[in-house]
């Protein structure tokens, strides 16, 4: 009898089909990031074909669905613009001040109530939020402006620009929060210790430490206020309009490519496949700014040597 | 913060440059709590707007009158009522006549009293909401009321109908029916696949430049805008592979991939959280690597792993955009019975129903709203639950 | 040895609880002025949150009640008109493992002078910077690098950098929480010499595992045992003639 039985020709094939299962399924993902690009890419370059590159870059007329259709997206740019900034203006303190909040003055007890509650308002919908811009924020505003004696309009950048703003608040505060709190206690002790303030201890030394986590939280959530369709679609307008009054209706990327993609027109018309070439441009913002934030959060993992992020 | 206001020469602490600076502290703690009572009482208000808006939804107006059911009324349902309540009833109501006597022979010949489905615009009046009802029919229902002939019964036709042009006529089932439909196609798509992945990159491996590409892939995946998706679907299931528009399969398939990162994530996190001397343990016994894995690795992580099934599912159960671009947003009056079939889902006929000008709908939208976010939270408590519940402290 | 009888720091009955745990008992202790002052015994005898309690950094721990007197310059730190930043201010504090911040050496040291108006931005705080960090024996070793980030620095050179950030604000006491116990024996030496050179100026008082280290350095030596202030002598009266039979047990190395 031989002391070590040979290798089991058998077992070994089974765990060889097992593992090209798994490498398989691993392909999977690889094949849809490239799916996604390629099947956006495809349609774009036959857009080009048929439309300037550089007058949808620098054109700054938008009129699809005509005879002389022109294709100029810079007033969907500037919209889009328009809605992320008034969104990152409404998420960034209130997400930020929410996570300060949270890691360093609550108690557990209070964390441990108000956390699931961020939660909540992270898992809403966005349909739901649209829903909420249309039917109860933008007429608020119309009314308030109104008594004021400003005209606003009902599709108004403001209105969808506050919620997209409170839909990002968790995504800030969530990230920013983990972060805090991974700043190492000694360092507060240490602030404490040499006579400083609680508040002047998380500003001057908690806070810069976590800078770089906190800078990669606002990022993501300006890529996701970039991406962000249904506030847009439901509360704020269709009409590319270059404007820097945040009452008027302005239209977005998104907007555009939900409208070009709903309507019924021929599939190979550039009506159509302009919302290709404006979800190219989409595609690789959201790509630059998603890798600018994991080269981010990398660095302050390296730094704190956490893994839990 | 201590009481500091002491300034006796006798208190050799006494620093009044530090009342500025404990004001500053205070301003900055007061600045972060306000942000936080900012969140808070948004949620609260938000959802109590919709539960303000969305709870008459669950009753609907019926008025008390006489029906008569004979062979005429069957083929010309208007006559089936006095002609003084047409304009006040549903014609939806009056229209499926012919099925309920088919369903009840022995009403045929008989004039029986029943509470009969108002219109959406009376309905919307007895609410106390805007309405459009002319002042004779208004007068009508006024007198009706006070007889005691106008009621708000439980509406049932939400639950049990599916979408329909006339608002007192239109339901939610189809569309939770497409979602499940739907979700279905998701979850069996993206969990054996996220499961797989998650345990090829965390237990087989090598650390080489393929698993980082994948690594940084999936990193991209998650970040994506959602409607990239949606044009993914229409170019490559639609447009290449010929798979039917609208359909749950489509819809289905394309949730499935905005769903993979967030399986394969929280499946490593879990995978990782398995201390080492398991697996040893296992290879001491003389077990193959897949062996350990199948039988003690993956055990112990699957609670883990079903907690970010679970929070991607609710994640894709409230997506929307995608399925706006590959057609789910179509007029589906009857639930769809395959996966192959026209459909719609729960977020998508509350678009629909958003974008509609009957004010009936806007209260239909903020019921399907409470439904919606109910099952959110539930599933999402689920899920907290079942971290909490089996979390092992190695 | 000087036999300075000025007392910087007057405990009087002191104690503290941690919830329900009654975690010190009655303390009574006199600490001198510019003497170095050892707090020694086994681990959880309560030496460390005993050494918190002289700058209340154990206001931080929401569980705590503290009971009794430390009197400081005729004023118990915690009276009720006694702002707990003040007192953190003149009383330093260096803990077990060095904490730079993440900071350049410069900004470590300028940074809670300048906070406190002790100084201005510009050739003052260079001044000051300099002074502290050769008070601490760090400046020929990074005179020429002050802005390369302080966590850069060996475990012995960040832990002098937190002693110059103490010093930098020139408190009247400096609380040591076994600041070297996390250094190797060189570094340690350097901060014992420091610390030898740093009593003419300051109070220190030292919490530490280490006996040896108590009879080197440390001119009053206090033995603590569970909570209780077993002993307080003179450094030499313990390590040779203790009073109390726990104290001789634990000098000994009978526990601990």
């Amino acid at each position: 009898m031989k002391p070590f039985a040979l290798k089991n020709r058998h077992h070994g094939l089974k765990e060889q089909i097992i593992h090209f299962c798994l490498i398989s399924a691993a392909t999977v993902s690889i094949l849809t990031t490239f799916g996604v690009l390629f099947s956006i890419l495809f349609e774009a370059i036959e857009f080009f074909q048929m439309r300037s590159f550089w007058y949808f870059i620098t054109g700054t007329e938008w009129s699809p669905g005509v005879d002389d259709s022109k294709f100029g997206a810079v007033p969907i740019f500037a919209g889009t613009f328009m809605i992320t900034l008034i969104a990152m203006a409404v998420a960034v303190p209130i997400g930020l001040g929410s996570a300060i909040f949270l890691s360093e003055y609550a108690s557990d007890f209070l964390r441990d109530k108000l956390k699931p509650l961020l939660e909540i308002l992270a898992g809403i919908p966005t349909v739901v939020y649209g829903f909420f811009a249309a039917i109860t924020v933008a007429p608020a505003i119309v009314n308030f402006f109104d008594s004021l004696g400003i005209h606003a309009s009902f599709n108004s950048a403001l209105a969808s620009g506050i919620v997209m703003g409170i839909m990002i608040i968790p995504v800030i505060s969530s990230l920013s929060d983990d972060v805090i709190r991974a700043v190492p206690d000694s360092q507060r002790k240490a602030s404490l210790a040499l006579g400083m303030t609680q508040g002047e201890t998380i500003s001057s030394i908690v806070l810069p430490s976590a800078l770089p986590g906190i800078i990669s939280a606002i990022i993501l959530g300006l890529s996701k206020a970039l991406g962000e369709t249904m506030i847009v679609v439901m509360a704020a307008g269709l009409r590319p309009n270059l404007s820097w009054n945040p009452l008027e209706d302005m239209t977005t990327v998104t907007v555009r490519i939900v409208d070009a993609l709903v309507g019924d027109n021929e599939f190979n018309s550039p009506d159509t496949l302009s919302a290709f070439a404006l979800g190219l441009v989409l595609f690789v913002v959201t790509l630059i700014l998603n890798i600018i934030s994991i080269s981010l959060i990398r660095k302050f993992k390296e730094k704190y040597k956490v893994n839990t992020l | 913060m201590s009481n500091y206001s002491g300034s006796q020469a006798s208190n050799p602490f006494y620093d009044p440059s530090l009342n500025k600076r404990h004001f500053k502290a205070k301003a900055f703690k007061s600045f972060s709590i306000a942000a936080i009572i900012f969140s808070i009482s948004f949620l609260i208000f938000f959802l109590g707007d919709m539960v303000y808006k969305g709870l008459p939804a669950f009753q609907q107006s019926y008025i008390q009158i006489e029906v008569t059911y004979t062979e005429k009324t069957i083929a010309f349902t208007r006559k089936a009522i006095d002609r003084k309540y047409r304009k006040v009833v549903s014609r939806a109501w009056l229209r499926d006549i012919p099925k309920r006597v088919k369903a009840n022979p022995e009403l045929l010949g008989t004039t029986q009293m029943t509470w009969v489905l108002l219109n959406h615009q009376v309905d919307q009046y007895l609410k106390g909401h805007y309405y459009k009802v002319k002042a004779k029919d208004l007068k009508l229902i006024q007198a009706m009321q006070e007889q005691g002939k106008i009621e708000l019964h439980f509406n049932k036709i939400f639950f049990t109908h599916g979408d329909s042009k006339i608002p007192e006529n239109s339901g939610f089932k189809s569309a939770v029916v497409g979602s499940i439909l739907t979700l279905l196609v998701t979850m069996v798509v993206a969990f054996p696949l996220g499961v797989m992945t998650a345990v090829y990159l965390e237990e087989f491996a090598e650390d080489n430049r393929w698993t980082q590409l994948v690594e940084v892939n999936i990193n991209n995946l998650a970040a994506i805008p959602s409607i990239l998706f949606g044009l993914l679907g229409l170019a490559v299931f639609i447009a290449l592979f010929g798979m039917p528009r609208s359909s749950p399969l489509v819809g289905g398939l394309t949730l499935a991939l905005m769903t993979l990162p967030i399986i394969i994530v929280s499946a490593r996190a879990a995978l990782r959280s398995v201390p080492d001397s398991i697996r040893q343990a296992g290879y001491g016994l003389g077990l193959t690597k897949v062996q350990v894995v199948q039988d003690h690795v993956l055990p112990l992580a699957f609670p883990g792993i079903m907690t970010g099934s679970i929070i991607g599912l609710s994640q894709a159960m409230g997506e929307t955009a995608p399925l706006i671009i590959i057609g789910m947003i179509a007029f589906i009056p009857d639930a769809p019975s395959s996966i192959f079939e026209s459909a719609t889902v729960m977020p998508a006929q509350l678009f629909t129903w958003a974008g509609m000008p009957e004010r009936a709908y806007v209260e239909r939208t903020a019921a399907g709203i409470m439904l919606l976010i109910s099952v959110l939270i539930s599933l999402n408590t689920l899920a907290i639950y079942l971290r909490k519940r089996f979390e092992v402290k190695w | 040895m000087s036999q300075k009888n000025s007392t910087k720091i007057s405990v009087q009955n002191l104690n503290l609880h941690y919830g329900d745990n009654h975690a010190l008992h009655g303390i009574d202790m006199d600490i001198h002025t510019n003497q170095i002052t050892a707090l020694i015994g086994p681990s959880g005898c309560g030496k460390s949150t005993f050494l918190r309690c002289l700058n209340r950094m154990n206001d931080l721990i929401k569980s705590v009640r503290i009971e009794g007197k430390v009197i400081i310059d005729n004023k118990n730190i915690y009276d009720k008109d006694v702002d707990e930043v003040a007192v953190r201010k003149r009383i330093g504090m260096v803990f077990q493992q060095p904490n730079p911040f993440p900071k350049s050496i410069y900004e470590n040291v300028a940074y809670a002078p300048l906070k406190h108006g002790i100084t201005q931005k510009g050739s003052t705080c260079d001044e000051l910077v300099e002074k502290s960090l050769i008070q601490a024996g760090l400046w020929n070793e990074v005179k020429d690098k002050l802005s390369t980030p302080g966590t850069s620095l060996s475990g012995g050179q960040q832990q002098r950098l937190c002693i110059a950030r103490t010093i930098a604000i020139s408190p009247d006491v400096i609380l040591m929480d076994e600041p070297t116990s996390a250094l190797d024996p060189i570094s340690t030496e350097k901060i014992e010499a420091l610390m030898l050179e740093l009593k003419q100026q300051y109070s220190i008082i030292i919490v530490t595992h280490n006996m040896q280290q108590a009879g080197r350095v440390a001119d009053m030596t206090a033995f603590f045992h569970l909570g209780d202030l077993i002993e307080y002598a003179e450094t030499e009266t313990i390590f040779i003639n203790p009073a109390k039979q726990k104290t001789e047990d634990y000098i000994t190395g009978r526990y601990g």
